[in-house]
């Protein structure tokens, strides 16, 4: 596809063959690929433009676990979205605070949201994906949860010439060595959670530490990890043991142990969704939360709620949490707005999917158009924009979103004030300070065309 | 982390897995050895257990009765499933077996999503087995203990009845030859009922059991069942023992791994399945002819 517009060959006769190749450009297998068909404009048709946004609605395929072992943190994600998709369609205020030229739903057009269960796997998301873009001519497509899910649709979309904009993904990886240029992230990772939360956690425990690690077996597990072991090194933290398990383990007992006799001063547990409660709730039951201190240097929505007080004084790294809305008004219009609607208050997954959401509108605003390479120039402006945690900008060499990271701790039983206020915030480190080198882990962003 | 201390511990605890693995299996076998029916529904059913258990100590607040509504009212489900469906599969091929079961586990999976939704549930020990106990050569939650001795007199209770008892005995010879019962007047069918009632009671007897170790969700049986079969292959497929020997050897396997290197136990414990089947198929337990 990338020679047409490189090509020389005159407009007219591109118009011509388009046109006579009207109707038959149904591939088998579901693959869209009308090189020859042109849009409005003098731009070749690429991925679903301009197919996608010819019509006055326009379809984002989501794909989120609803089942498995992040089922709790998909649904979480999925409810921001649906809010996003509601408020972009009625032109929400909130939503022009962040897209000031956004009327009601992006460019004139309502957004439609189309939905498949990842069950956190790769091969079932790029399936749904794949179908939502051949069949229902996705514009972009968003959703997460698994970084594995993350780098899978990454692929997916830079071969498809269809945006993702990656939902939940904590991996280095996916705006590393597994960016593309078709894929933007917003939410923290490996990197800068860990350089956020090393800090404190040495100014808490000192320096020159015995640790254990709990890391699932995946992109998302063995970058957190490494991560918080690079950046705990010149304190003199050392491992002791690293206990890598399966997505989904029925049972941590085995590393548990392996844990209680490692004579580590901490557990850092990057396990996630369930995994995350399973095995903490285990390592309570074998006394080990009783020997070590226990950190989750990438926080779970909802671990506070489902590990029924074992987060008490517990320190973790996040997205978000709702009671920075004292300092940030776009945050409190999110909590509103979402508590009214859903009834709890908004935890990292939902505010994530949102703001990723409101931004990628902003983007396609402010290009004037759904054309994926002008949508794409649009992030690597680098314009400074707003979102529910200050001001931030997407990165144009690996297309990761520049924002704090906020450290929060365990609120002692006593001290929570209402059933919801599980975390104090100990400290909102500004994005800036936390990122790696742009090319420091591998990423090159490929094509536009 | 190699040393005696961890090595004796992880020798232990494969132990206790093990049981667990054991009395999930011996459900499965033993439906398996009499119907023919690959129940893939199996991992639902020992979440059902922990579900149906969960509700009953949420209005009883009493642990027992929690164990005693999980166990009977998966066998109930159980004894439904083979009246209304199962049988009439079971001159069916086997692919139907497979595929009934499995969607019939998919919606048994998908309801309780419906009526509990994704966030996991807690059913606490009882107060007389919380803590952690001393073993003296390492500490091991109270409870976890507790559920070896439990599973110790189920399948003891279990060995009884398919041993020891008429029922039991004819339920033995319907693993060996199903027509041959039938042939002498026996309501083949009737033992069929009642064989899926109690391998169905077993899994849910199970679920509740294990409900106090793990949280429930409502995948918590999918990945038991995956183990629940690698069991019963290297036990033998269909043998009451060979699910006791290969539940504490899948036990090991994982915890002994573990020790060396944890992200090779699932891989060991595959390795060790087909090391069986290539080396003796019909299981380590099994009689030839019946895989």
């Amino acid at each position: 596809m990338s020679s047409h517009d490189k090509s020389g060959v005159s407009r007219r006769n591109v118009l011509t063959v388009g046109a006579s190749l009207a109707g038959a450009t149904l591939l088998p297998g579901g693959f869209v690929m009308p090189a020859f068909a042109v849009g409005a404009s003098d731009k070749p048709a690429i991925g679903t433009w301009p197919a996608g946004s010819e019509g006055s609605t326009v379809t984002i395929g989501a794909s989120v676990p609803r089942t498995g072992t992040y089922a709790v943190q998909g649904e979480d994600e999925l409810k921001g979205y649906q809010l996003a998709i509601e408020q972009i369609n009625e032109g929400h205020e909130l939503v022009k605070k962040i897209s000031p030229k956004t009327k009601k739903g992006v460019l004139g057009k309502q957004l439609n949201l189309v939905v498949a269960d990842s069950a956190a796997k790769p091969n079932e998301a790029v399936q749904a994906q794949q179908r939502f873009i051949s069949e229902n001519k996705a514009v972009m497509i968003t959703g997460g949860t698994s970084s594995a899910v993350a780098v899978a649709l990454n692929k997916l979309a830079q071969r498809e010439k269809v945006l993702f904009v990656c939902g939940i993904s904590g991996s280095n990886d996916t705006t590393g060595k597994d960016c593309v240029r078709y894929g933007v992230r917003q939410n923290f990772y490996g990197q800068t959670a860990s350089a956020a939360i090393a800090p404190i956690l040495v100014k808490t425990f000192g320096k020159n530490k015995k640790v254990a690690y709990m890391t699932p077996d995946y992109t998302y597990g063995h970058t957190v990890t490494k991560s918080m072991q690079d950046n705990t090194k010149d304190a003199g933290w050392t491992t002791v043991t690293n206990q890598i398990s399966p997505l989904g383990a029925p049972d941590f007992s085995s590393y548990l142990l392996n844990i209680a006799n490692s004579g580590a001063d901490i557990l850092v547990n990057v396990n996630w969704g369930h995994d995350a409660v399973l095995s903490i709730q285990q390592a309570k039951q074998f006394g080990v939360l009783d020997k070590m201190k226990l950190v989750v240097p990438y926080q779970v929505p909802f671990l506070a709620r489902e590990t029924g007080g074992l987060m008490q004084g517990v320190y973790a790294a996040t997205d978000y949490w709702w009671t920075i809305e004292d300092k940030y008004p776009l945050a409190k219009m999110f909590n509103d707005t979402f508590e009214k609607k859903f009834g709890y208050k908004p935890e990292w997954g939902a505010e994530n999917a949102y703001i990723s959401f409101v931004h990628w509108a902003r983007m396609v605003e402010e290009a004037g158009s759904f054309y994926p390479p002008d949508v794409i120039k649009q992030y690597e402006k680098e314009e400074t924009i707003p979102s529910l945690v200050g001001d931030v900008h997407y990165r144009k060499e690996d297309h990761q979103c520049v924002r704090p990271v906020i450290i929060v701790k365990g609120k002692m039983q006593k001290d929570m004030k209402g059933k919801e206020d599980f975390y104090e915030v100990v400290e909102i480190v500004p994005g800036k300070d936390l990122m790696q080198k742009p090319d420091a882990f591998g990423c090159k962003l490929g094509d536009y065309t | 982390m190699i040393n005696w201390a961890n090595f004796v511990s992880q020798v232990f605890n494969g132990l206790a897995l093990g049981a667990l693995l054991a009395l999930i299996s011996s459900g499965l076998t033993i439906i398996y050895g009499t119907l023919g029916v690959l129940n893939l529904a199996h991992g639902a059913m020992f979440m059902l257990g922990g579900y149906a258990g969960y509700v009953a100590y949420s209005y009883t607040g009493s642990f027992l009765v929690a164990v005693l509504a999980g166990s009977l009212f998966v066998g109930l489900v159980g004894i439904l499933m083979e009246r209304i469906i199962i049988r009439h599969f079971y001159s069916r091929p086997h692919e139907d077996q497979l595929l009934v079961t499995f969607g019939l586990g998919i919606v048994f999976v998908e309801l309780v999503r419906l009526a509990f939704g994704s966030q996991s549930q807690l059913v606490p020990a009882p107060s007389v087995f919380s803590g952690i106990t001393s073993l003296g050569f390492m500490f091991y939650p109270t409870y976890r203990l507790a559920v070896v001795g439990i599973i110790a007199v189920a399948l003891t209770a279990l060995f009884l009845v398919l041993y020891r008892t008429r029922i039991g005995m004819i339920v033995r010879a319907g693993i060996e030859d199903s027509m041959m019962v039938d042939a002498l007047g026996i309501n083949v069918y009737r033992v069929f009922m009642i064989v899926f009632g109690i391998g169905a009671m077993a899994a849910g007897f199970a679920g509740i059991i294990n409900a106090p170790v793990v949280s429930l969700t409502p995948g918590i049986g999918d990945d038991i069942l995956v183990q629940t079969f690698v069991v019963v292959v290297i036990g033998g497929v269909g043998s009451f023992p060979g699910a006791i020997l290969g539940g504490l050897i899948a036990g090991e396997i994982i915890s002994i791994t573990s020790m060396v290197n944890p992200g090779y136990a699932y891989v060991m414990l595959f390795a060790a399945m087909t090391l069986v089947l290539v080396l003796r198929p019909y299981g380590l337990l099994g009689t030839r002819g019946r895989e």
